[in-house]
């Protein structure tokens, strides 16, 4: 309703007023008067006289134009094809470049989504007051900018698209892998909304294959949720989760929707690819059964659509599966100069090192992950790993003699 | 609906040594933007400025009028120069002022006048 109502009137604060309005008169009055015969037109209608009382109130300076698009848009019962057209240009507009990424996430939780400012605020760990100005802003920008709302041009449109597609999946990984310290470790309502998104974008753009690509990557890496965090709090990592908690219904629609695609013939875009690794992974009963030459084929294929040295750092670690794990330290420490500040670059050397029984520099390496890793369940898990490794030789050389308890 | 196109020189000008930094193949990349413009009816008006160092800051708020030397902010980055032009919206003018950018071979930024 609000996407609706933003077309006819372009503007976001009247929209979602208006539409705020209608339905506290329907909460007052449906219980004594009776839930009207088509509440959804009602709502519309009421909504819709709103929004004009608030234009006539205002005596805004573009009057005259709102009030043509008003005269011009004359039927308040629109086909279903039309509010989805709406829809779609409001996540146009809300992630539209002009405006900062974390304003196209609030902004698109907030208008498409239909989040509160509150629930924002939690979800990105701020202060109400700062969420709500920050959306204030945007959509201030949005008006004085005059950033458009509508579907871009077709020439315009696969830029575009994708620029909704980063901001889904910021989204989704902020859920996924959620940093800051007192906040849980993964927050499914973040994930949850992104997928929901993703559904709804897919169901405006059933032939975009990244779209598809984004919605199968989201629902294969939700289907192992559950499996992802231990009783103690702790991240599992994939080579560890019990498969058989994962979610088959999930797996289910992400390996079909990759199939599709695979079927389409149309070579596949970046996400597409990711979703394709996922489902390999998702494949395997035990990850002893893991097809790791397909994965590293399909690393390979995103290495060159995407040359950054995170993707080549996952694509060393299923190279170690294959060619062990000194091959992939040889293709990780090339990545050194830029990948010092990522928290999985340490943690993956860390890996490598212990499998080939160089512990001393894991256990650095554990230590320089653990700083910087900014999730509280990855740090944990890291902790772990770490001291389990054989204890650091005393810097006095002396022979520690071997405690009683050892070696019975 | 105007928006204000602003050139930003970082670093260009001091490089060059001289007030004008566009090179002769920018100026002539920066006439041919100008003239589709004119021609697409999206120009409104256009200039390079001088030099930051040959402003003067007026400030007649108080009995006396002041003129102090020099720009009112003093920074690495300044206007080198900016157009106005006429577009339907901001999709519009990031559109032209991409072309601009190319055409100037700099930074730009792109700001709406105030509706009246």
């Amino acid at each position: 309703m609000v996407a609706s109502l933003t077309r006819r009137f372009s503007d976001l604060d009247i929209a979602e007023d208006a539409a705020g309005e209608a339905f506290a008169i329907a909460v007052e009055r449906w219980p004594a008067d009776g839930v009207p015969p088509n509440p959804g037109a009602w709502l519309t209608t009421t909504a819709n006289r709103k929004a004009i009382d608030r234009i006539r109130r205002e005596h805004k300076r573009d009057d005259k134009h709102r009030e043509a698009l008003m005269v011009l848009d004359d039927d308040p019962l629109e086909p279903v094809g039309a509010i989805d057209d709406d829809r779609l240009r409001l996540i146009f507009t809300c992630c539209h470049p002009a405006l900062a990424m974390e304003a196209r996430m609030a902004l698109t939780l907030r208008m498409v989504g239909g989040l509160t400012v509150p629930e924002i605020a939690r979800a990105f760990l701020v202060q109400e007051a700062t969420m709500g100005r920050r959306i204030t802003r945007a959509k201030d920008k949005i008006r004085a900018a005059r950033i458009p709302y509508r579907v871009p041009s077709t020439e315009d449109l696969p830029a575009r698209v994708s620029g909704v597609l980063a901001v889904l999946f910021l989204l989704f990984n902020e859920g996924y892998l959620a940093t800051g310290p007192d906040t849980d470790p993964i927050r499914h309502e973040l994930t949850a909304e992104a997928i929901r998104l993703a559904r709804l974008i897919r169901a405006l753009m059933p032939a975009d294959g990244e779209v598809a690509g984004l919605l199968a990557l989201m629902l294969l890496t939700e289907a192992r949720r559950h499996a992802r965090m231990s009783a103690s709090g702790e991240l599992v990592t994939l080579t560890e989760q019990d498969r058989g908690a994962w979610d088959s219904a999930l797996i289910a629609e992400g390996h079909h929707l990759v199939r599709e695609r695979l079927a389409t013939g149309v070579a596949p875009g970046r996400y597409q690819l990711l979703a394709a690794i996922n489902a390999v992974h998702t494949s395997a009963g035990d990850v002893r059964d893991t097809d790791w030459s397909q994965v590293v084929a399909l690393y390979d294929q995103l290495v060159s659509l995407d040359p950054s040295p995170i993707v080549a750092l996952n694509r060393a670690i299923a190279v170690a599966e294959i060619d062990g794990p000194d091959v992939a330290l040889a293709l990780v420490d090339r990545l050194d100069d830029r990948l010092a500040e990522y928290h999985a670059y340490h943690a993956t050397r860390a890996d490598l090192l212990r499998r080939l029984g160089r512990s001393q520099e894991s256990r650095a390496a554990y230590d320089r992950a653990i700083d910087l890793s900014g999730n509280t369940a990855e740090a944990a898990y890291l902790t772990r790993r770490r001291d389990q490794l054989a204890p650091p030789s005393r810097e006095s050389g002396v022979i520690v003699l071997s405690e009683p308890w050892e070696g019975r | 609906m105007q928006y204000l196109v602003s050139v930003i020189d970082d670093g260009q000008a001091l490089a060059a040594q001289k007030d004008d930094s566009a090179t002769a193949g920018e100026m002539a990349a920066i006439d041919v933007f100008n003239d589709r413009l004119q021609a697409e009816g999206r120009w409104v008006f256009a200039g390079g400025l001088g030099f930051p160092s040959a402003a003067t800051v007026v400030d007649n708020r108080g009995e006396q009028a002041v003129f102090t030397d020099g720009p009112f902010v003093e920074s690495k980055e300044f206007l080198a120069g900016f157009w106005i032009i006429e577009a339907a919206d901001l999709d519009e003018a990031l559109k032209l002022a991409t072309d601009g950018s190319k055409a100037c071979n700099r930074r730009i930024e792109v700001r709406p006048f105030l509706v009246r």
